[in-house]
């Protein structure tokens, strides 16, 4: 994956890419382009240039952006009014996310924004969101301006309305922070405040400093019951209504008999209560609460179409182009999309022709070409002019768009309920509650006051804190180290669910393929000057054929003496060199309809070069795989059943048998609904499916799907709603992540076991009737200790085991 | 021995506070971005060189009031 940098060759300044042999030099500084020139000529007239000085070449790639009207949008007023997050009489204030924050010269830089404009009051980042807070005049400064201020240094921000969210996470997290510090704080002072009691000096001290503490215990346990644990009595009784034992029964049940006993002994004056082990507890159980809801800010797990698709887009009115929301387009509206835009709705091309690339919604890397009247589906991108489109649907109603109103868009996410721990805490109350009432009756033979007593200190120490901790704790430890590999996952409930699927299913482009798109070949044979000649003809065209045989031939220099260049859009590329005409195109453009093709039908996509009169060949893309998809597709093999779904035509079918495991169904041509709908139909006969696949084509079969997967090619992409995000870096170690999930399982089992064996312990205690609060004290958080640093340790060491870290 | 009630009293105002003061940080925001403060502490306001003499507004990160520093 990485280019191995040679020493003769020099890399931007800027951005450290590597510089082709002509690149630009100023100021004693080599740049690769003229972008990031440019970011460095602002930032060197205002004083900015520490930003080198921190991280060694920060700068973000700015290579072929250009963005003349591509934020015209921001004009609008209405738009402005949505995105900014409060206006006084002259400041504005608004939150972008800026997917390009990566270093700490980036957080520099964006706060000196003020010194690039001085309309700018202040700006703060936010670096592990990716945001960044601005104070603007916004007299002085139009939000346009603003963005293609943040955009010409290279960080343009990601503009879209969704963001609800994100904002009821952090009000979450925010809460739980809250409430183990309640907790912490009674955990603290409730065990010092005992302290004389654990070492025997409760006679020393009279009745009424004894009966002053232990009602300031009760006082500080208030809290933690009624305010830190109340999520887990909510939890219970949710459980409970739907015939659901869940783990928080046991646990509701531990705190409230702890809470009532001691109640009942300082109330009494019987004895002190065993309120130092409820604190401690539930503070326990909310730090193993708040691990395992590790989350990854940065990325986002509920992206649907409306992050793809453009806020606004211009609308001819009265032979006058303005902006308008792309939510309020109706059908018969006339709208322009620009190069590089996204069309926004179904819609009947009305000018002569457009090149439309719909890679991230069919996964087909070639742009289609369409003509006059065609109609056009959403969610394809023009690439070349400004072309002119009549609205036949609304946004929510596009072909694409009606994908998001499948119902698999409407389930919600279930809690939890296959997950391991909830189907055993189901017998683990039954079986806790038949000791606790059998040694009721068995006590109250003898003794009813004794009978409650022994009652309660099973339910106390059967209270299952270790049980409940094994899991977070493991789950929690085993996130973090497939986030040190690059496999982020939206939740830990991730992980035991990809122990129990049985169905891999795979998209091809962007999954299997390199994002970057294909590997050129030339077949046919091709003189070095022929080569240089086509690499400079190939440069003039933006075209991505071109682009990727410049890039293939690669020769380095361009010659001069190129003459009569002419681009025919959607065929191909005529021009003069040394007195021969060079032909370059489709087929169709190249052989004229000759009939000199003879190398039979064939579909995969490849560009003709004729010189003068002689064919001298094609160009062919093949789509490159990723590095060992071979070894992974094997592994993975052996315990999934693997099926290839693609949008793409069925060109690289038998490259991919070849692959693929035998008897795995390789499908091609398929729809977006069709994608869900396969999924759906292994999922009614009782598979569990897991889905890897990246772009919004596979956003229905990652929904549907019981684990999906989206492969992510660089941080700052998008990647569709899904369970995870793997980095496509590490794509070759999809198959040892997914077998490490099932050494999770094991370790929790493991952890399992040895909260049980305390618990027997325990409960031999409280059954012949010896449970002191002292060793009820000591016991909890023993086990607890015990279970969380097992987990721990053991997660970690056999990720060390398997190479993993 | 009762004034170990006064001074138990006195120590739990004091842990009281702190617990207060740590639900203020979370509060505002204090548990959100742990990484660029680390990051922000350490950026040195540099000089700006001679040949710049823009009206100054050298409004140190959060504070509205814009202070003039002596820049030169």
């Amino acid at each position: 994956m990485k280019e191995v940098k040679t020493l003769e060759k020099v890399s931007c300044y800027h951005c450290n890419d590597i510089c082709s042999d002509e690149h630009l030099v100023f100021d004693e500084k080599d740049f690769c382009c003229n972008g990031c020139k440019t970011v460095y000529e602002i930032l060197k007239d205002n004083d900015l240039c520490t930003y080198y000085d921190l991280d060694k070449n920060p700068g973000i790639s700015l290579k072929s952006k250009s963005f003349e009207d591509k934020f015209a949008f921001l004009d609008n007023d209405e738009i402005v009014k949505m995105l900014v997050n409060f206006t006084e009489k002259q400041k504005s204030r608004i939150v972008f996310y800026i997917p390009a924050i990566h270093c700490s010269s980036c957080i520099w830089l964006l706060e000196n924004l003020y010194k690039i404009h001085e309309s700018i009051e202040n700006s703060r980042v936010n670096f592990v969101r990716k945001e960044i807070s601005i104070e603007y005049l916004h007299d002085q400064i139009s939000l346009r301006e603003l963005v293609e201020l943040l955009a010409s240094i290279g960080y343009e921000p990601y503009i879209s309305l969704e963001d609800e969210n994100k904002k009821k996470q952090h009000s979450v997290n925010r809460s739980l922070y809250i409430k183990i510090g309640v907790a912490g704080f009674a955990f603290g002072n409730i065990m010092l405040l005992s302290f004389p009691e654990y070492f025997g000096f409760s006679g020393l001290s009279d009745g009424f400093v004894q009966k002053f503490i232990t009602t300031l215990n009760l006082l500080l346990s208030i809290p933690v019951v009624f305010y830190c644990a109340s999520d887990y009595f909510k939890s219970a009784f949710q459980g409970l209504k739907q015939r659901f034992v869940s783990i928080d029964v046991p646990i509701s049940l531990g705190i409230l008999a702890l809470f009532l006993r001691s109640l009942y002994e300082i109330i009494f004056d019987v004895g002190p209560g065993y309120l130092d082990s409820l604190a401690g507890l539930v503070f326990f159980l909310l730090i193993g609460r708040w691990f395992q809801n590790y989350t990854y800010d940065g990325l986002s797990f509920e992206r649907d179409y409306k992050s793809y698709f453009p806020l606004a887009i211009s609308k001819k009115k009265e032979n006058k182009w303005e902006s308008i929301a792309v939510a309020n387009l109706k059908k018969g509206d006339w709208i322009g999309v620009r190069n590089q835009e996204v069309i926004p709705a179904d819609g009947i091309l009305l000018s002569e022709e457009a090149e439309i690339d719909y890679s991230f919604v069919t996964g087909e890397s070639e742009p289609v070409r369409k003509l006059k009247g065609d109609l056009i589906y959403a969610g394809g991108r023009q690439t070349g002019s400004l072309i002119e489109l009549e609205v036949t649907k609304p946004v929510s109603q596009s072909y694409l768009t009606q994908l998001w109103n499948n119902e698999a868009f409407q389930k919600k996410e279930e809690t939890g309920m296959q997950s391991l721990v909830n189907v055993i805490s189901k017998y683990f109350t039954i079986v806790i509650l038949l000791i606790a009432v059998g040694a009721f009756v068995f006590w109250s033979f003898k003794d009813v006051g004794q009978a409650f007593y022994v009652f309660t200190a099973v339910l106390i120490v059967a209270c299952p804190c270790a049980l409940a901790l094994s899991t977070p704790f493991t789950l929690g430890n085993v996130m973090r180290v497939f986030g040190k590999l690059g496999f982020y996952l939206k939740n830990a409930g991730v992980i035991e669910k990809m122990t129990e699927v049985t169905h891999g299913v795979f998209d091809k482009t962007g999954t299997l393929t390199m994002g970057s798109g294909a590997s050129v070949q030339f077949e046919g044979e091709l003189s070095d000057v022929e080569k240089k000649a086509v690499a400079s003809i190939t440069a003039n065209s933006t075209h991505p054929l071109s682009q990727k045989i410049k890039r293939y031939l690669n020769s380095g220099g361009q010659i001069v003496g190129i003459k009569n260049y002419r681009e025919e859009s959607g065929k191909g590329i005529s021009a003069d060199f040394d007195g021969k005409r060079f032909l370059l195109g489709s087929k169709l453009y190249v052989l004229n309809g000759e009939a000199k093709c003879s190398k039979g039908e064939d579909i995969s996509t490849s560009v003709y070069l004729k010189i003068d009169d002689n064919l001298k060949g094609r160009f062919v893309m093949k789509s490159q795989f990723r590095e060992r998809l071979e070894s992974v597709l094997i592994h993975l093999g052996k315990k999934l059943n693997l099926c290839l779904v693609s949008g793409d035509n069925e060109s690289e079918k038998d490259q991919l048998s070849g692959i693929f495991p035998e008897n795995s169904s390789l499908l091609f041509n398929r729809q977006p609904i069709q994608k869900l709908e396969y999924i759906k139909g292994l999922q009614k006969s009782g598979n569990k499916v897991m889905m890897i696949g990246d772009g919004l084509n596979d956003a229905g079969a990652l929904k549907q799907s019981d684990v999906g997967i989206s492969v992510m090619e660089r941080s700052a992409n998008f990647t569709p709603a899904s369970d995870a995000i793997l980095f496509s870096g590490n794509f070759r170690l999809l198959h040892r992540l997914f077998s490490f999930c099932f050494t999770a399982r094991r370790i929790i089992i493991a952890s399992f076991v040895i909260s049980f064996l305390y618990n027997i312990v325990g409960l031999s205690f409280a059954i012949t009737g010896h449970l002191s609060p002292l060793f009820a004290a000591v016991l909890m958080p023993l086990s607890s200790i015990t279970v969380v640093a097992f987990a721990t340790i053991s997660v970690n060491f056999m990720a060390k085991l398997r190479g993993l870290v | 021995m009762s004034v170990i009630v006064l001074l138990i009293i006195f120590s739990l105002l004091v842990a009281i506070i702190f617990l207060i003061a740590f639900i203020w940080s979370v509060k505002s925001g204090q548990y959100e971005d742990t990484y660029s403060p680390s990051v922000r502490i350490l950026f040195d306001e540099k000089k700006r060189s001679d040949k710049k003499e823009k009206t100054d507004k050298n409004s140190p990160s959060s504070d509205e009031n814009t202070s003039d520093k002596s820049t030169m």
